[in-house]
C-alpha cells in the first residue's frame, strides 16, 4: 500500500513538476534560453491568487483564471522588454538577463508583500481514501487536470495551426519567416502558453503545500527545469515524462530513504543522465558541423 | 626609453612596486581613520569577491565554458580550509596560508574529479551540470557529520585580515594572468575560439579543459577559506545555486574574458548593495534593474575584453607626451591589448 501511496503522491508533485517544466522546455525549444525567470513567474501567479482570495475574497473560479492572465501578460512583457533586445547577442547576457528578471521579480514582490511566508487554503477541501490511504482532493484534482492540460497542450502543438508555427521556429527560426511566418508572434505566444501554464502550476503546488514566499520559485524552478533536462529540453512529451519522473523519485526517497537527500537524488539522477544521454530521453542529438 | 618598459624584469618590477604602492595607500587609510572600521572590513569581502569572479572567468571568459557550481567549489575549499585550522595549531602566520593551500588543493582535485566528466558536455548542458554538482555538494556537506550539518561549522579563527586577502588577491591574479599569456592560455584561448580547430590543431582539449576548470576551482576554494575564516562560521546554506549565480553576474558584467573587468565589477558589486543600503528595501530592486539594464545596453560586460596594463598605458603616455613635444601631430597609441 504504501507503494502505491507514494506513486500517486508522487505523481501528484510530478504533475505540477511537469506544468512547470513544459513552459522551460518550450521556452528553450524556441529561443534557446534558459528562463530562469520562469520559477519566479510561478511565485508572481502564487501570490495573484492568495492576494485576490484573502484579500479581496474573490472565489476561486476567478482568481485562478486572472491570475493565469496576469502571468501569460508578465512572461510576454517579459519577453519583449528584456530578452527581444538580446536575440541576437551573447547566450550568456541573455542568461544573465533572465537572472536579473528573477531577481528583480523576487524582491518586487518582496517589497510590496513582505518577506514572510503567507498561508494559502487549500481550494479543493475534502478527501477521498484509496484503501486504508486518505488524499486530499487537491490530489486527484491536480492529477486529472495536468493529464488534461497535457492532452490539450499536444494536441494544440500537433494540430492547429499556431502550433505548427511553433514547431516550425523552434525547427528553424529563419528559415520559418522566410516562409511568412510571424516568428515575434509566434515566441510571444509561447511566452503567454509556457507563463499560463507556470499559474495552473502555481495554483497546485499551494494547494499542497499551504505556505507561499517570496523565493518559493527558486527550488520549485530549478526541480522542474531539472525535470526538462530528463526528459529532453525543447521536446514537450519529454518534459512530461520528466517531470513524473523527478516526482515520483522525490517521492520515493523521501519514503524509502531520507527526505534531506531528495535533492541529491534529483540532481543525481540529472547528472547520470546527462553524462549516458546528454540531450535526454526524448531529445534529439544533433551533432556539430564544422 | 620606449624599449625598456617592454622588457619582463622592468614590467614586474613595475607591477610589484604598485601593488606595494595600493597596499601602503589602503593600510594609511585605515590607519588614518580615512576608512572606519566598517569600511576597511568591506575590503575583505571584495577581495574574496575578486578572487571567486576572476577564477570563474578562467572557465568562463578564456576557456568559453559556462559553470554554474562555483559556489560548490567555493564550499569545499572553505571546509577543507576551517577544519584543517581548527584541527592543528601553527604559528599564526604559517596557519592561514597552510588551510588556504590545503583549501586550494582539495578544491582542485574536486575540480578534476567533476570536470573530466562534466566538460565533455557542452554550452547550457554543462552549466546544467555543474548546477547539479554544486546543489549535490551543498546537500552532501548538509548531511555530513564532520560539516557540522545544517548548523553549519562553527568557531573558525578569524584570520583573515586585509593584508592576507590582499596578498592572496595579488597571487590569484598573477597566477591566472601569467597562465592566459603562457602557450598554455593560448591552448586554452583557442578552445573558446573554436574547439573542433583547436583539436585539429594538436592541441590537447580535454586536458586544458580540465586544467582550467581545477585551476578554477582552485582559487575558488581559497576564496572560500578566506570567507571562512572571515566569518568564523560556515552555514551550507550561503553555498546554494544562488551565489554561483552572483559570482556569474560579477564575470558577465565585469566582461567576459576580461581579467581587469571582473576585479572592477567585483569591487563595485560588492561596494553597491552596501552604498544602496540608505534605499534598504528599494536596493536589491535597483541593483537586479541595474543589471537587466547592463546586458540590455551592452550585453559584452561594462570591460568587454579589454585588459588593463600599466607598461603598456605608461609606455602609451609616453609616446603621446614625446609626440605632442615633437610636434609632429597624432596621439600615441594609447591603449594596450
Amino acid at each position: 500500500m504504501t507503494f502505491v501511496y507514494l506513486v500517486i503522491i508522487g505523481l501528484q508533485i510530478g504533475s505540477i513538476y511537469a506544468l512547470v517544466a513544459l513552459g522551460y522546455s518550450m521556452v528553450y525549444g524556441i529561443v534557446k534560453l534558459v528562463n530562469f525567470a520562469h520559477g519566479d513567474i510561478i511565485m508572481v501567479g502564487a501570490y495573484c491568487v492568495w492576494y485576490l482570495m484573502s484579500r479581496l475574497a474573490v472565489p476561486a473560479w476567478l482568481a485562478v483564471p486572472a491570475a493565469i492572465a496576469l502571468c501569460s501578460v508578465l512572461g510576454v512583457l517579459i519577453e519583449k522588454i528584456a530578452y527581444k533586445p538580446l536575440r541576437n547577442s551573447d547566450r550568456l547576457a541573455l542568461l544573465v538577463t533572465a537572472i536579473g528578471i528573477s531577481l528583480f521579480l523576487q524582491n518586487a514582490v518582496q517589497l510590496i508583500f513582505s518577506a514572510d511566508p503567507r498561508m494559502f487554503s487549500n481550494i479543493f477541501e475534502g478527501t477521498i481514501s484509496i484503501g486504508d490511504r486518505q488524499f486530499s482532493n487537491a490530489t486527484a484534482v491536480t492529477i486529472a487536470t495536468s493529464t488534461l492540460i497535457m492532452i490539450g497542450l499536444t494536441l494544440l502543438v500537433k494540430r492547429t495551426k499556431i502550433g505548427k508555427a511553433m514547431r516550425t521556429v523552434s525547427e528553424d527560426g529563419e528559415a520559418a519567416q522566410l516562409m511568412g511566418i510571424n516568428v515575434n508572434n509566434t515566441i510571444s505566444f509561447t511566452f503567454a502558453l509556457g507563463s499560463g501554464l507556470a499559474a495552473v502550476g502555481a495554483v497546485f503546488y499551494c494547494c499542497s503545500y499551504s505556505q507561499i514566499q517570496p523565493t518559493m520559485g527558486n527550488m520549485l524552478g530549478l526541480k522542474a527545469f531539472v525535470a526538462a533536462v530528463l526528459g529532453g529540453i525543447g521536446s514537450i512529451p519529454g518534459a512530461m515524462i520528466g517531470g513524473v519522473l523527478i516526482g515520483v523519485t522525490e517521492s520515493f526517497t523521501r519514503g524509502f530513504i531520507s527526505s534531506q537527500l531528495t535533492d541529491a537524488v534529483v540532481f543525481g539522477i540529472l547528472i547520470v543522465v546527462l553524462l549516458i544521454r546528454p540531450s535526454g530521453i526524448f531529445g534529439r542529438n544533433i551533432g556539430e558541423k564544422v | 626609453m620606449p624599449g625598456l618598459l617592454k622588457r619582463t624584469p622592468v614590467r614586474y618590477a613595475l607591477n610589484a612596486a604598485a601593488a606595494l604602492g595600493l597596499y601602503i595607500v589602503i593600510m594609511s587609510l585605515i590607519g588614518g581613520k580615512v576608512l572606519n572600521r566598517y569600511q576597511a572590513l568591506m575590503l575583505i569581502p571584495i577581495g574574496y569577491n575578486i578572487i571567486l569572479a576572476v577564477s570563474l572567468n578562467l572557465t568562463a571568459g578564456f576557456l568559453g565554458q559556462l559553470p554554474l557550481g562555483h559556489a560548490g567549489f567555493m564550499s569545499v575549499g572553505g571546509y577543507a580550509a576551517a577544519l584543517f585550522s581548527m584541527s592543528v595549531s601553527l604559528p599564526p602566520s604559517f596557519e592561514l596560508p597552510a588551510a588556504l593551500l590545503i583549501g586550494f588543493t582539495v578544491s582542485a582535485m574536486f575540480g578534476v574529479v567533476i570536470g573530466l566528466p562534466a566538460l565533455r558536455l557542452k554550452g547550457d548542458y554543462l552549466a546544467i551540470i555543474t548546477l547539479g554538482f554544486g546543489e549535490i555538494i551543498r546537500v552532501i556537506i548538509l548531511n555530513l557529520k564532520f560539516t557540522g550539518g545544517a548548523y553549519g561549522l562553527k568557531g573558525i579563527g578569524r584570520q583573515t585580515t586585509v593584508t592576507w586577502v590582499y596578498i592572496f588577491v595579488l597571487i590569484t591574479l598573477y597566477v591566472i594572468n601569467t597562465l592566459i599569456k603562457s602557450r598554455h592560455g593560448r591552448a586554452i584561448i583557442s578552445i573558446r575560439e573554436d574547439e573542433i580547430a583547436a583539436e585539429a590543431s594538436g592541441i590537447p582539449t580535454t586536458y586544458y579543459k580540465v586544467l582550467a576548470f581545477s585551476i578554477s576551482a582552485g582559487f575558488a576554494g581559497v576564496a572560500g577559506g578566506l570567507y571562512a575564516h572571515y566569518l568564523s562560521i560556515l552555514d551550507p546554506s550561503t553555498f546554494g545555486f544562488m551565489r554561483s549565480v552572483e559570482i556569474l553576474v560579477i564575470v558577465v558584467l565585469g566582461g567576459l574574458g576580461s581579467v581587469f573587468g571582473s576585479v572592477i565589477s567585483a569591487a563595485v558589486l560588492t561596494i553597491l548593495p552596501e552604498l544602496l543600503r540608505g534605499f534598504a528595501e528599494y536596493r536589491m530592486v535597483i541593483y537586479s534593474l541595474l543589471l537587466v539594464t547592463v546586458m540590455i545596453f551592452k550585453p559584452s560586460g561594462l570591460c568587454g575584453r579589454y585588459e588593463f596594463s600599466l607598461g603598456d598605458s605608461i609606455d602609451g603616455l609616453c609616446a603621446s607626451i614625446r609626440a605632442r613635444i615633437l610636434k609632429k601631430g597624432g596621439g600615441g597609441d594609447a591603449s594596450g591589448s
